[in-house]
């Protein structure tokens, strides 16, 4: 009995600290969702109406229809941009490490430092430096030169920042699961005569599925809750790039704390859910195809 | 490896545990002789630190100004407080008069009606009535907080338009002589844009807030402002064709060409940082801009002008009042030291410190001789001044969110005025409804 509670002395500290800043939160959040609450006043208790209210708000589905937006064009552009170099530099034996490394840096990086960065990169004078038009200038592309975060492309621009800044994890992500298929695999295939087509749809790709399942949820998930980059780069802009996160954190800064919270359940069970299909139809996959589950 | 006992484990985590929860001990239930002050004003953080020492050389209190910036953090920790119980003696609180109704209500906030009133209302009477008004709950009023006055204003700001003057020179115009509506403003603009290929107008549209305090001025003096207060309590559609053309002369200035590349997307402290460095000829700023341009470039030659009219059937209002106030704890022990030390700190001699110290409008009277000159302009605004704060009503922050993202999109070519209209009435209709 006594080694029972000091082995449990030992994780007591973890627990408590867990419960503190995780478990009471989480369920508080639940609480709050029924509440009509300013953090300040007596909380009253509303039923559903918060989650009424984000149902029926056109505010709410206009920003998830941006997150969902740049989750499109991560999960494209992004990810086949993740996949290729990681596929060049499993193939090319010479820099590989200086290659990872550079690739990597981006994620590393601050998201407001990126926000900031790219918004004088993309912005003209007299707040940025207008380098990119700039650019197109010096390469003879002057015509499609522009005011890049004034007009409606703004949300299109978000959306490649935000790949930009993010590939590097689906790089490394692929990357790992290449370096596990085992070569000899391939050099059975190629002394069967396949081609390097042949050998990245019937080798790579299939045993890449688990990996690549893990990319796309990931991809969704944090694409989904993107916020300081894009708060940083645009703030915003009329709403054609607020995401379900801003819009959070706006309630949360007018203290609507319980509609802040119904909306933060909401993105939570589309997420979670969106994540079960994810793996569901990767498991579908691998069974059709015949390959093991991962 | 060091062995622990069992008992030796339980001290160690109740040490831990000790640790943590110290943190969440009431900062206010000190004895000692000393006022402890949480503020977000990071340019007068050094002016108050020396204001903190005169006053205990004075009368032997401590006094200890505790800045957190920036300000949404700051929100953030006053909110926090509120709820361990753990405020200051003094806080000031940044937000919407709806909060300070629930600081109130929740027993947090002391009325200082009685301490104001004392002695004829000798305090009280030292104010700029703009600038106490902000702090002032009437009796019957929508937020169920009884009638009093709540809050110290310590300075007085005014959203003004600025104009660089020097510029004006340059591109032959009169800098005596600023434009007085909105042609005279797209007009000149438009001349220094053609001339000096400098940008006409920059603001920090991107933070929302500054183009709703514009869209008001105007909306104000173009439909009065007991129509614009009905829109408020929702006897006038924002769909209104006053309200469609007051969005409309966001668009006037999209289409005049005189914006600033990116101003949708533009912080106020970019906007500050391109006017001072001569960018742009005109701006809609603050009076707190008088330090930041002075910090940022002390040769800067500007000034303040009143809002370019768009009708002459009503009168201009402008935005303004106190900028900044401070709240005594009401559950403070030092409650009385802190109600002392506030009265000092609005006497002239300090006020006038603050001036020269900080070049923000003063809360009280009588100090306009101790003004830089390009403040003195902004005083002739004192008595047209507004804010949400002396309303009957305030608007719903949804309904100003979505008014604000419809404006940026009015100016980003996205939404035409009609369209941005029908938004905000929607919502209004919707929020009305829960």
């Amino acid at each position: 009995m006594k080694d029972k509670a000091v082995n449990f002395s030992f994780i007591v500290p973890a627990l408590v600290i867990f419960t503190l800043f995780w478990i009471y939160p989480f369920f508080y959040t639940f609480i709050l969702a029924f509440q009509e609450n300013d953090l300040i006043s007596a909380p009253k208790f509303i039923g559903l109406s918060n989650f009424r209210l984000v149902f029926t708000s056109g505010d709410w589905w206009s920003s998830m229809y941006n997150g969902g937006f740049i989750t499109l064009w991560a999960l494209t552009f992004q990810n086949i941009l993740a996949l290729t170099l990681a596929l060049a530099v499993d193939r090319v034996i010479r820099l590989r490490k200086f290659y990872k490394v550079v690739f990597f840096i981006l994620p590393v990086l601050s998201e407001i430092i990126i926000g900031l960065l790219m918004k004088q990169f993309l912005v003209s004078e007299p707040v940025g430096r207008d380098v990119f038009n700039h650019l197109l200038n010096s390469v003879g592309l002057g015509f499609l030169a522009h005011d890049w975060l004034g007009t409606a492309h703004v949300r299109m621009i978000t959306a490649i920042v935000h790949c930009w800044k993010g590939f590097g994890w689906a790089f490394i992500i692929f990357l790992a699961g290449l370096q596990s298929i085992p070569e000899q695999l391939y050099e059975a295939a190629r002394i069967d005569g396949a081609g390097a087509w042949h050998c990245f749809t019937k080798i790579t790709m299939p045993l890449l599925m688990p990996v690549v399942t893990l990319v796309v949820v990931l991809t969704i998930l944090g694409t989904m809750q993107a916020f300081a980059m894009i708060l940083a780069l645009t703030g915003g802009a009329g709403g054609l790039t607020t995401v379900p996160v801003m819009v959070i954190y706006d309630h949360l800064r007018h203290n609507i704390a319980g509609l802040a919270a119904a909306e933060g359940l909401v993105l939570g069970v589309i997420l979670v859910a969106v994540s079960f299909t994810m793996f569901f139809i990767s498991k579908k996959i691998r069974e059709k195809y015949g390959v093991l589950p991962g | 490896m060091i062995k622990l006992s069992f008992s030796g484990k339980g001290m160690f985590f109740a040490a831990f545990l000790a640790a943590v929860l110290s943190g969440c001990a009431p900062s206010s239930k000190t004895k000692e002789n000393k006022i402890v002050i949480w503020h977000w004003m990071v340019d007068r953080q050094s002016a108050f630190t020396e204001l903190a020492k005169e006053y205990e050389s004075q009368t032997g209190t401590k006094v200890e100004f505790k800045l957190f910036f920036p300000p949404d953090i700051y929100s953030q920790k006053v909110i926090a407080a509120a709820r361990a119980n753990t405020l200051p003696d003094i806080f000031g609180i940044l937000g919407e008069k709806k909060m300070s109704a629930s600081f109130i209500k929740s027993g947090h906030i002391l009325n200082m009606t009685p301490y104001m009133e004392a002695k004829g209302g000798k305090w009280k009477n030292r104010f700029n009535p703009q600038a106490l008004k902000v702090n002032v709950f009437s009796d019957n009023n929508p937020y169920g907080v009884p009638g009093g006055i709540y809050g110290v204003p310590i300075d007085t700001t005014v959203l003004n338009f600025v104009y660089n003057r020097e510029l004006f020179k340059k591109a032959g115009l009169d800098p005596d002589n600023p434009p007085r509506t909105l042609d005279e403003f797209i007009s000149d603009a438009g001349i220094v844009k053609d001339k000096l290929g400098v940008d006409g107008f920059v603001c920090g549209w991107g933070e929302g807030w500054l183009l709703n305090a514009l869209a008001t001025e105007w909306a104000i003096n173009l439909m009065g402002e007991d129509k614009f207060l009905k829109t408020i309590k929702g006897g006038v559609s924002y769909t209104d064709k006053d309200w469609v053309k007051v969005f409309s002369f966001f668009s006037r200035l999209k289409d005049s060409g005189i914006l600033a590349s990116g101003i949708a997307t533009m912080t106020n402290k970019e906007a500050e940082d391109a006017f001072s460095k001569n960018k742009a000829v005109f701006s809609f700023n603050g009076t707190w801009a008088v330090n930041v341009y002075a910090q940022l470039n002390p040769g800067l030659d500007y000034a303040f002008f009143p809002l370019p009219k768009v009708s002459d059937k009503f009168p201009v209002k402008i935005w303004g009042g106190a900028g900044s106030s401070f709240m005594v704890n009401s559950g403070s022990s030092q409650k009385d030291k802190a109600v002392a030390f506030l009265k000092w700190l609005t006497a002239e001699k300090q006020q006038i410190f603050l001036i020269d110290k900080t070049r923000n409008l003063p809360a009280i009277k009588g100090c306009s001789g101790h003004l830089p000159g390009v403040l003195k302009a902004a005083t002739e605004t004192f008595g047209s001044l507004t804010h949400p704060d002396v309303w009957p009503q305030n608007e719903d922050s949804q309904v100003i969110e979505v008014i604000n993202r419809g404006l940026q999109q009015i100016i980003m070519g996205i939404k035409k005025p009609a369209e941005a209209a029908e938004d905000i009435q929607k919502t209004k209709e919707r929020v009305s409804r829960k």
